[in-house]
């Protein structure tokens, strides 16, 4: 009996890494099921802060990619009517990288990942003016983790008030 | 360092014999070649009068030290143990009594004098083949006291380049990024050392992030990237005289600078709206050239030494490749098609391969590859590793590792290490924090 609940266990845990594509060790699994990630985009809070009410900071990136989540996009709408209504206020837009790639091509990577943002906001009405682009590439981590979630964590660009 | 406290005066005596020993570099060398560092022989008079100016007891066992201790790093070399040594220093280099060598097992032996001579150091050396039982070689230097260090390395260039056939790098130095601080706040500094690690000085106070210095290979200038107030850009540096300028003033990050070989120009990449081009400023006439014009991110130039090409780290291809151009931006070629990632190309100043990091399920490896992108060769494998850069012989790699940090975050480490273009003698190379970004310069001296 109880090695029937194993191995229902053990399915269980199997039909999980089956449903997730990025399913590369079992802690990352782990990680999954308690919500904080989906594929290796972070979508936890831990490390959000909030600009105003209902406006959070940042925005979380896949590995080595800087294609705006459908969350990602939410959080940038309530930036850009945030901003609107409060037309003195500049930001910069800090782009950053996980630790796993050669320090050059973060720094790059953080400048397209804050790029992404700033057109989403000009999208939305928000002059490139009131923009500036800061990437700091992995230089500057929220997470010293050597661990997906962490790097997840680490995938950002951060709004920041300039003013 | 300026030029003016190394005069160097070679006199001397010729070779007459042909060399019996012959080192092999081009393989790992498993069997070092024994060889006997006799201390310099120094006169009671020479020695008081150099342990007033330097403060080291006897300057003669000091120099030796240093030649002893660059030859056993080389991985070439086995020094042996002078206790051994059958033969006083002052003797052996007059006349050194071979069957004593031989019996040690020394295949070579280095002998010399230092003397102390209008306030000034004057070193003799000689390199004697113990087989053949002949001298290959004298030379004698003169210099102001405070070059000590240096007239041993030169010492130990000469040894290399006797017994190998190739130049040596040891009277180099290395400019790295110094680090320290949480892994989420690093205080970043940049700082020089000589090659062995003797000399260390900080060079910015680390107010502001600072990241990839470069030397010129062609002065003692630096380049290097600073966010001084925010705006990442791409500054030279004089490190005589310690002048800081901006060259990559660009409405925007420029990044990933490097000298041309002739050292006349830097070329970096230029970030703007998400994407990074690479661009050229001619240092003397501040004029700007872009060579990649592609919506990817172009990164990480380094130029052939010849000047003629260029090569670069791409991600057109949808992910990190390298890439090779010529150096007005034309005839584009991917020369990386292996499994995995690849960034940091760095072409040898031999000309003949182009070191690189790659990312390959999980692991980073430093390894080399043939300019067409041939032959590809892993050197070292580790959790975390990059930005390889070439001894000036183009012997030795130096590049920076980093360790895994635990479930807390706690661990975290970056330290420069070395090691041989055969893939052996790889070796830490200690700094008195943690270290990264390490860039070789030039031969000093010849």
């Amino acid at each position: 009996m109880r090695l029937n609940k194993i191995f229902k266990n053990t399915l269980l845990v199997l039909a999980a890494c089956l449903v997730l594509s990025a399913c590369a060790t079992k802690k990352e699994v782990a990680t999954d099921i308690q919500g904080q990630m989906q594929g290796d985009v972070y979508t936890g809070t831990d490390t959000v802060e909030y600009l105003a009410d209902g406006v959070p900071d940042r925005v979380f990136f896949a590995t080595n990619e800087s294609i705006l989540t459908t969350a990602s996009r939410e959080t940038l709408r309530a930036q850009a009517a945030w901003l609107r209504k409060n037309p003195n206020i500049n930001v910069v837009l800090e782009g950053h990288a996980d630790e796993r790639g050669t320090r050059e091509y973060n720094l790059a990577l953080g400048e397209r990942r804050a790029n992404a943002a700033k057109d989403y906001l000009m999208t939305y009405g928000i002059s490139s003016d009131r923009i500036t682009v800061l990437s700091y590439g992995k230089e500057r981590p929220v997470d010293s983790g050597s661990n997906p979630l962490a790097w997840s964590k680490n995938r950002r660009s951060v709004t920041v008030k300039a003013n | 360092m300026t030029k003016k406290i190394l005069i160097l005066l070679f006199m001397l005596i010729p070779i007459n014999a042909n060399a019996l020993i012959e080192v092999d570099i081009t393989r790992g060398n498993l069997n070092p070649l024994p060889l006997a560092v006799s201390p310099l022989s120094i006169d009671e008079e020479s020695r008081k009068g150099f342990e007033k100016i330097l403060k080291k007891e006897n300057i003669g066992s000091e120099i030796s030290n240093i030649v002893e201790n660059n030859l056993r790093t080389s991985g070439l070399f086995n020094p042996l143990d002078k206790k051994a040594f059958l033969q006083a220093p002052d003797i052996a280099n007059l006349k050194p009594r071979f069957e004593d060598w031989n019996l040690i097992k020394a295949q070579a032996l280095i002998t010399g004098k230092v003397n102390y001579v209008d306030d000034k150091l004057r070193v003799e050396f000689r390199l004697w083949d113990v087989l053949a039982a002949k001298e290959m070689m004298a030379l004698a230097f003169t210099t102001v006291p405070n070059n000590w260090r240096r007239v041993g390395h030169i010492i130990s260039d000469k040894v290399y380049e006797r017994l190998t056939g190739e130049k040596g790098y040891f009277d180099t130095r290395i400019i790295y990024v110094s680090e320290e601080g949480p892994k989420t706040q690093r205080i970043k500094k940049l700082a020089i050392m000589d090659q062995d690690g003797a000399n260390n000085k900080f060079l910015t106070l680390g107010n502001e992030l600072v990241l990839t210095p470069r030397f010129n290979p062609a002065s003692q200038m630096v380049t290097y990237l600073s966010y001084f107030k925010n705006m990442p850009r791409v500054y030279l540096l004089d490190i005589e005289t310690g002048t800081q300028e901006v060259v990559g003033d660009f409405p925007g990050m420029t990044f990933a600078p490097r000298f041309s070989p002739d050292g006349k120009k830097i070329i970096m990449s230029f970030a703007k709206d998400g994407k990074s081009d690479i661009y050229t400023m001619d240092l003397e006439n501040r004029i700007v050239e872009k060579i990649t014009n592609h919506p990817s991110i172009d990164t990480s130039p380094s130029y052939s030494p010849d000047g003629k090409y260029i090569t670069f780290n791409s991600d057109r291809s949808g992910y990190q490749q390298i890439y090779v151009m010529k150096n007005d931006g034309s005839d584009v070629k991917r020369i990386s098609f292996g499994n995995g990632l690849y960034g940091t190309p760095v072409w040898s100043p031999r000309g003949d391969l182009i070191a690189f990091t790659k990312l390959h399920k999980g692991k980073f490896y430093i390894g080399v590859m043939r300019t067409d992108g041939s032959g590809e060769r892993l050197l070292t494998e580790n959790y975390y590793q990059e930005a390889p850069s070439w001894s000036p012989n183009g012997r030795v790699l130096i590049f920076y590792r980093e360790t895994k940090t635990n479930s807390k975050g706690e661990g975290f480490s970056a330290k420069l290490w070395s090691i041989d273009l055969t893939g052996y003698n790889e070796r830490q190379i200690k700094t008195p924090t943690d270290a990264s970004d390490p860039s070789w310069s030039s031969l000093l001296s010849n």
